[in-house]
């Protein structure tokens, strides 16, 4: 039955679609696949979750723009760790034959993906992890960001803590690739301003003891504090801060990660604390809104920042089929396509840079009531300088 | 650094180091008594944690929730001992390696099912909000020292449970030969269990003091886990008088390392722990 069931679709497929180049049958026959890679379990699970939900919402949303074809999506957990990551992105690639390769949240991760996926016939679209080296030394023609650089929320911060009158700044965060970028981000913008970096402290990943810092921080009684935490150390972090009474002496100062999706628990100790990012829930354009009410009505909650940037991924994707009005046989046209795009993000809209990373506002927020409320634009169509990046 | 930073650190890793000791004193004990290494201890610090976030998010209540979730953990302590535990006596210590790593991953999916993967806090109690000041600059959080000596107030009555009731001494017998005690007529079946939902509770009573100083996240059992692993091996094995030097040591060395090498301070325990190692291979309290 089955068999004759195949036999007859094909016949009609063949018939229906009799006159198109063969390439455009090919198209219309074959599903887009879409393999995603990100964490569904392990300490990140949270975030691949919203990423994969934005994603489908995306796709969902536009499927008009898909020109009838159909699209298929294979999920694999990454439980980010990088030791899986050449092994699943590879049977993507081989065994799937995915079209466009969706992830991951983790940079460890995106470093045993980019490996296996550099200069390959998949479209690789990152949704998260920041590293600086994946629009950077490792960037390559089929390789997307649709989320940030370590580089862009931090840089910003140099000038707003300029701006506000402050010259000796405490810098502390995680030693591993996002926190030291970071860091090294606002050092640059601020010492090239006249500001002085008094300390530099880089902590073990993930190690949250940061009792004795804080009390090094009252002892050395800085102007302000810069840091890089996210998800428990955050919380963490300005919860012992607020515990040892620097709240409203020493101003707190981050890469917005700070908080995202720590607020609750961090209650009333992140009042007050500032942070730039390419976001804010409560952002004033359209586009979020909209998002967030249709984001809402789809899976009950509301989206976050993650499921934004996993959004403008399927955005990328659909926009791309619908500017090749369905064929995407050819790398080339889909790389040079996508290359052009005007993202109309929940954030604001923006475009590739040459390395293939979003040029896009950083919005500088404060915490007022529980709330990231937008104070200015810390930075406007900012590019990531994508330093070693050659293409 | 100056004499008042000193201090202020000294205290900071004391009062690491007492809740180092809380979590590893059920560890110990149910080992030094039972002769079970139960690797899922850090899981029950993690519930003790998670239990408290909850019923703080229902009640309202700080002090209901503690007590509420203390006693859920001695409930799980004994339901563990009698459905599980209790197979593993006449077993190598392989088996017991397997089933409690088992267990570690039963809780982490119960937590992820129950409770989802968001990172969470608990608000520090209305009554201990506040800050003592300490320094002309800082001041130091009334609840810190208020976890502090409900440590103290734990290890005492530990201390006095042990040497001084007629329960500590039946403990104690049984550490030192269990089949004598069995043919003194005494039920060693239930004075495990006993012990073991202690160190249960113990572990979860951890969780709850840290709830409000620490931040509620999915593994927060496995990273406390290794810290305990090097306090009672530095203290030796089974040992609860170890275990309290253990803690205050390996506090107060992991707080100097932070601020004087944070980029090493991981590693300093562990090299500490060697140390210790070469000079006393069974730890500095063995038995």
């Amino acid at each position: 039955m089955s068999r004759i069931t195949t036999l007859a679709s094909a016949v009609l497929a063949t018939t229906l679609t009799a006159g198109f180049s063969t390439s455009a049958l090919a198209a219309a026959g074959d599903p887009v696949k879409i393999g995603i890679m990100l964490p569904f379990s392990g300490i990140y699970a949270q975030l691949g979750e919203a990423g994969r939900d934005g994603l489908k919402l995306a796709l969902k949303e536009q499927a008009e723009q898909l020109h009838g074809s159909k699209v298929e999506f294979i999920e694999l957990d990454t439980e980010a760790k990088p030791s899986r990551a050449p092994e699943l992105a590879s049977s993507l690639l081989n065994q799937h034959e995915a079209d466009f390769v969706i992830g991951p949240v983790h940079s460890g991760v995106a470093m045993g993906m980019i490996k296996m996926l550099r200069g390959k016939d998949t479209i690789m679209i990152i949704p998260n992890a920041g590293s600086a080296a994946a629009t950077g030394p490792l960037c390559a023609p089929n390789v997307f960001r649709t989320s940030f650089s370590s580089w862009q929320p931090s840089y910003p911060m140099g000038k707003v803590a300029l701006d506000k009158g402050y010259k000796k700044v405490y810098a502390i965060s995680w030693n591993y690739g996002m926190g030291r970028e970071s860091l090294d981000a606002f050092e640059e913008s601020f010492t090239a301003g006249g500001g002085e970096i008094v300390e530099k402290v880089l902590l073990p990943f993930p190690s949250t003891n940061f009792q004795s810092h804080v009390s090094d921080i009252a002892d050395e009684q800085p102007d302000a504090v810069f840091t890089f935490f996210a998800g428990g150390g955050a919380i963490k972090f300005v919860k012992d801060y607020d515990a040892m009474g620097l709240r409203g002496k020493i101003p707190l100062l981050g890469s917005g990660f700070l908080t995202e999706g720590t607020l609750q628990a961090q209650g009333e100790a992140a009042e007050g604390v500032m942070t730039g990012l390419h976001y804010a829930e409560q952002l004033d354009v359209p586009k979020n809104q909209a998002f967030r009410e249709a984001f809402h009505t789809e899976y009950g909650h509301y989206p976050d920042i993650y499921a934004v940037q996993g959004y403008d991924a399927g955005q990328a994707i659909a926009s791309t089929i619908d500017q090749l009005e369905g064929d995407i046989s050819d790398k080339q046209a889909v790389i040079s396509t996508m290359e052009q795009l005007t993202i109309d993000s929940p954030r604001g809209e923006f475009t590739f840079s040459r390395a293939h990373n979003p040029i896009q506002n950083i919005y500088l927020r404060e915490v007022k009531d529980g709330v990231n409320v937008v104070q200015a634009v810390a930075a406007e169509a900012l590019e990531d300088p994508a330093r070693g990046c050659r293409i | 650094m100056s004499t008042e930073l000193f201090f202020v650190q000294l205290i900071n890793g004391l009062q690491y180091g007492l809740l180092l000791f809380l979590i590893a004193s059920g560890l110990t004990l149910v080992f030094g008594v039972m002769g079970i290494l139960n690797l899922a201890h850090g899981s029950m610090y993690m519930v003790g944690a998670y239990l408290v976030w909850y019923f703080v998010a229902v009640t309202g209540s700080f002090t209901a929730s503690a007590i509420l979730s203390a006693v859920i953990a001695l409930g799980l302590g004994i339901l563990i001992e009698r459905v599980l535990i209790q197979r593993l006596y006449n077993r190598n210590h392989l088996d017991q390696v397997l089933l409690t790593i088992g267990m570690i991953f039963v809780f982490n999916s119960l937590q992820s099912i129950l409770w989802g993967n968001d990172p969470y806090g608990v608000a520090v109690p209305e009554a201990l909000s506040g800050a003592v000041p300490f320094t002309d600059n800082s001041s130091y959080p009334v609840y810190r020292i208020f976890a502090a000596l409900i440590c103290v107030a734990i290890a005492a009555a530990l201390y006095f449970l042990v040497s001084r009731t007629r329960l500590g001494m039946l403990i104690r017998a049984g550490e030192s030969n269990r089949e004598m005690v069995e043919a003194l007529g005494v039920n060693i079946k239930s004075l495990y269990t006993i012990v073991f939902a202690i160190g249960v509770m113990l572990a979860a009573i951890s969780g709850i003091i840290a709830a409000p100083m620490r931040s509620i996240v999915p593994g927060m059992g496995e990273s406390v886990l290794i810290t305990c692993f090097v306090v009672v091996v530095v203290g030796g094995m089974g040992s609860i008088k170890g275990a309290f030097v253990g803690a205050l040591l390996v506090g107060v060395i992991s707080t100097f390392a932070a601020v004087l090498m944070p980029t090493m301070s991981n590693m300093i325990i562990y090299i500490f722990m060697i140390l210790v190692l070469l000079v006393k291979p069974q730890g500095l309290f063995a038995k």
